[in-house]
């Protein structure tokens, strides 16, 4: 274990089920968690938290949906904050969707802890 | 938090979006294709099909993945919601109520097959997306946890510099050729905050090295373009890695980045002859991999077993606390109730009843006494929400077009009440749909729309519930009512009864039998099971009706079971209270209205009706009571067996009394249903009126059977 401070990752999803599912999983992958309800509070927390080195983002949400929220993050300056879409949608058009909407990749729900830790390990630098 | 704990605010979400659903259905049938509407659905059938893979109910996942396929195609316009389409909506949605409840009591999963047909038939092959069934396989590759790669480059650079190379997991001696791997990142690879040496790092734990750098592309420094990415590699993986695990690695990547071969020259067990590495299994460095994730996985790894044997219950609140505890605090502030009002009795009797702090204590007390019921109070949702599906089911059975109307869905009430007010509702439900309800043919003959009311509602009304099913059909028949009763025996054929009396009669035992009753409303209970039930609960039934316009149920409830509406009555020197809910009305009785009856009975006339006089002193063992009618007071009471007219010494009070149980404190007593301790800290026994009126019954019926 070489890691000096554990990486900090925003989960957002408005079923607090689905945020406890991360956390719990994120938890295990020694990662520290911090959370938002939807694209609103996401962007909220964001102002207000110290700087996440990811954020996951679930895109069927109230308020602000995921979309959104990306474009918000990448317009407010954070050009190479990594961000993971929550899809349930194993498609190549929603995935290109998410894409071109400027994530940086996705995780098809549900997620097998394993899938989790290795989509991670693919974007967190 | 475990995941039991997050498995039950997952089936409290599935509630909700069920609820949600339901609400946005009564808005679709009313004709309005609103397109957030139809998305709404979309969205909580989606939401329960993520979380029902999550926690491996794959039965419900591939349910709700059908069911997901047709509201797509209908949310994206490419289906036209038809009432005929609505139908199948609902009828799955319906289904997909029963999937959730079997997956949350670990109960027998519905038979979905025909419903899953209807689904795709619907869908009319519009759909070729296959069911995903059951949670994401565990990886086939063992990787390494995320925490101990972290920033650490080392094996990435070792791969980089050919020194030390991985060792290849499982390398046997037929192991397949080797995999080459042109990896070119696109212009953009970097955009969106990816990393494509993270990808690299990946192939090097899937036992990948660096055979090749690309760098033909690589601009002259001042030309460099951070954001742009210049290199490629070539990268050798051993064949025993999967394909799918190497091209998973690139699935955030565009697919022209990267040509993935099979090293034709490597016939020779890996690591093959052309890798400039060779690597040997024996000697090699443990790989980084050596700690699985498999044995390291949390315990979502198989959240299912993780469930079994704890059905989950349904909730509403976020807190959620042990109803031990809640009923033992219920049980204290009862206890503070009680001693305030002592309090307040002994102080009124020094003359010192008249200071602030008693009446701030009796204010405070109050207060915590209803903030302690509300924390017990569920909203009367937790019920209705089950009602339009029993309208649904009905509509088919009886073959009547049905419109639900709800409000107040939200009123709340103790949960004790909100657990059994459902059955009676239910048979109130659907006694108004079978016999309130005209047919369709009967309501177009009437002038009526052909789609029948019912409307069902609840509001809070001076301390208690009322909670009225009603109907805009055809109104008690009250001919046919008093016929009945008369067959039955309940009346005499030449009996003078009021309107409201004829309708009440509905609730008399025996009057409705299984030999009268359809399959609908029937179920083996009468009207008169539904009273008793609702008097259980401390509450009262009533009727409007009519004829032509239609029926009223209206229920009144208390709050809460553990305090209650009672008469205090003294009986010689004791003191007794019967509760409200059973009293009809009290009276001082003149000569004329009483009538003697075998030796020392009495019959009280009241208005024509003849209702034996019940000396409850008798009874209770009471010595010294007033046992002249006339000079006493008598209650009449409505009970299981009919009424009654409890002769008592003098009406005291009338107030809330909290409960206390006689079987936990003391033992059961026949004839008595509780006790409750008075303000100058006597106990008083709460009557049981069912049990007392049933001892009177031999009198009334040779009076019926003499008819």
């Amino acid at each position: 274990m070489t890691d000096i401070a554990p990486k900090t990752i925003m989960t957002v999803d408005d079923s607090p089920s689905m945020r406890m599912l991360l956390r719990a999983a994120l938890t295990d992958l020694g990662y520290t968690v911090i959370e938002a309800e939807d694209g609103v509070h996401a962007l909220e927390t964001l102002a207000a938290s110290p700087e996440p080195d990811l954020l996951i983002t679930d895109i069927n949400m109230p308020r602000m949906d995921g979309f959104g929220l990306i474009a918000e993050v990448r317009e407010g300056g954070r050009r190479n904050l990594p961000i993971l879409v929550l899809t349930t949608e194993s498609s190549d058009e929603k995935k290109q969707r998410a894409r071109s909407a400027g994530a940086t990749g996705w995780i098809v729900k549900p997620f097998h802890p394993d899938k989790l830790a290795a989509a991670i390990r693919r974007v967190l630098h | 938090m475990d995941l039991n704990a997050i498995q039950q605010m997952f089936f409290q979400e599935c509630d909700e979006g069920l609820a949600g659903m339901e609400a946005a259905f009564a808005i679709l049938r009313d004709g309005d294709h609103d397109a957030e509407t139809i998305n709404g659905v979309f969205r909580c059938v989606h939401s329960i099909k993520g979380g029902a893979g999550a926690f491996g109910h794959e039965r419900l996942q591939a349910y709700t993945h059908h069911y997901e396929t047709l509201l797509d195609l209908i949310r994206n316009g490419s289906l036209d919601l038809t009432p005929a389409l609505l139908d199948i909506v609902i009828g799955a949605f319906d289904m997909l109520s029963d999937h959730v409840a079997a997956a949350r009591d670990n109960s027998a999963v519905p038979a979905d097959a025909a419903m899953l047909a209807r689904l795709e038939a619907a869908a009319g092959g519009g759909s070729t997306v296959t069911a995903r069934v059951g949670p994401a396989g565990p990886a086939a590759t063992v990787s390494e946890p995320a925490a101990t790669v972290g920033d650490d480059f080392d094996d990435l650079m070792a791969m980089l510099g050919d020194v030390s190379p991985p060792a290849v997991p499982g390398v046997e001696a037929d192991a397949p050729a080797g995999w080459k791997l042109v990896y070119r990142p696109t212009a953009n690879a970097l955009d969106h905050g990816a990393e494509p040496l993270l990808l690299l790092r990946e192939l090097a734990m899937l036992g990948g090295t660096v055979v090749d750098c690309d760098v033909t592309a690589l601009p002259s420094l001042d030309a460099i373009d951070p954001d742009c990415a210049y290199l490629g590699w070539t990268i050798a993986l051993p064949g025993t890695a999967s394909e799918e695990d190497i091209l998973a690695v690139f699935e955030f990547t565009d697919a022209c980045a990267i040509a993935l071969t099979r090293d034709a020259v490597a016939t020779a067990p890996v690591p093959t002859p052309t890798d400039p590495v060779q690597v040997d299994a024996a000697d090699a460095t443990p790989a980084p991999a050596a700690d699985p994730v498999a044995s390291a996985a949390p315990p979502i790894d198989d959240p299912k077993s993780a469930a079994k044997g704890a059905p989950v219950p349904p909730a509403a609140q976020t807190i959620r606390v042990d109803l031990d505890k809640l009923d033992r605090l219920v049980n204290l502030v009862g206890e503070l109730v009680i001693t305030q009002s002592m309090l307040a009795q002994r102080l009124t009797e020094c003359q010192m009843g008249g200071i602030s702090e008693l009446s701030d204590l009796e204010h405070l007390t109050r207060d915590l006494q209803e903030s302690t019921m509300a924390i017990r109070a569920q909203p009367m949702k937790t019920v209705f929400s089950r009602v339009p599906r029993i309208i649904r089911e009905l509509e088919g059975e009886v073959g009547k077009r049905v419109r639900l109307e709800v409000e107040g869905e939200m009123t709340e009430v103790d949960k004790t009440v909100v657990e059994r007010i459902g059955e009676p509702l239910t048979h109130l439900i659907r006694n108004a749909v079978d016999h309130g309800l005209e047919s369709t043919e009967g309501r177009i003959a009437a002038g009526k729309s052909p789609e029948g009311v019912v409307r069902l509602s609840a509001a809070h009304h001076s301390g208690r519930i009322v909670i009225t099913v009603s109907d805009d059909g055809q109104g008690i028949n009250r001919a046919r009512v008093r016929a009945k009763a008369i067959e039955r025996g309940i009346i005499l054929p030449d009996a003078i009864l009021t309107d409201e009396e004829i309708d009440n009669l509905i609730f008399a035992p025996g009057f409705s039998t299984a030999a009268t009753i359809s399959n609908v409303s029937g179920r083996g209970v009468g009207m008169d099971v539904v009273r008793k039930n609702i008097q259980a609960l401390g509450g009262r039934i009533s009727i409007q009706s009519r004829e032509g316009v239609g029926s009223s149920f209206s229920l009144s409830l208390p709050l809460t079971l553990a305090v209650l509406d009672g008469m205090i009555v003294t009986i010689g020197e004791q003191t007794f209270v019967i509760p409200l809910s059973h009293i009809v009305e009290s009276l001082r009785p003149t000569g004329e209205t009483l009538n003697r009856f075998g030796l020392d009975g009495a019959l009280l006339d009241v208005r024509g009706a003849y209702v034996p006089v019940f000396p409850l002193a008798d009874h209770l063992g009471i010595a010294d009571a007033e046992r002249d009618p006339t000079k006493a007071v008598l209650i009449v009471v409505e009970g299981d067996h009919g009424q009654a007219a409890l002769l008592v010494d003098t009406i005291r009070d009338q107030r809330q009394v909290v409960v206390k149980s006689l079987e936990a404190n003391y033992q059961e007593i026949d004839g008595v249903a509780g006790a409750t301790i008075l303000g100058d800290g006597r106990v008083a026994l709460i009557v049981d009126i069912d049990t007392l009126t049933a001892r009177s019954r031999p009198v009334r019926i040779p009076l019926a059977e003499a008819a």
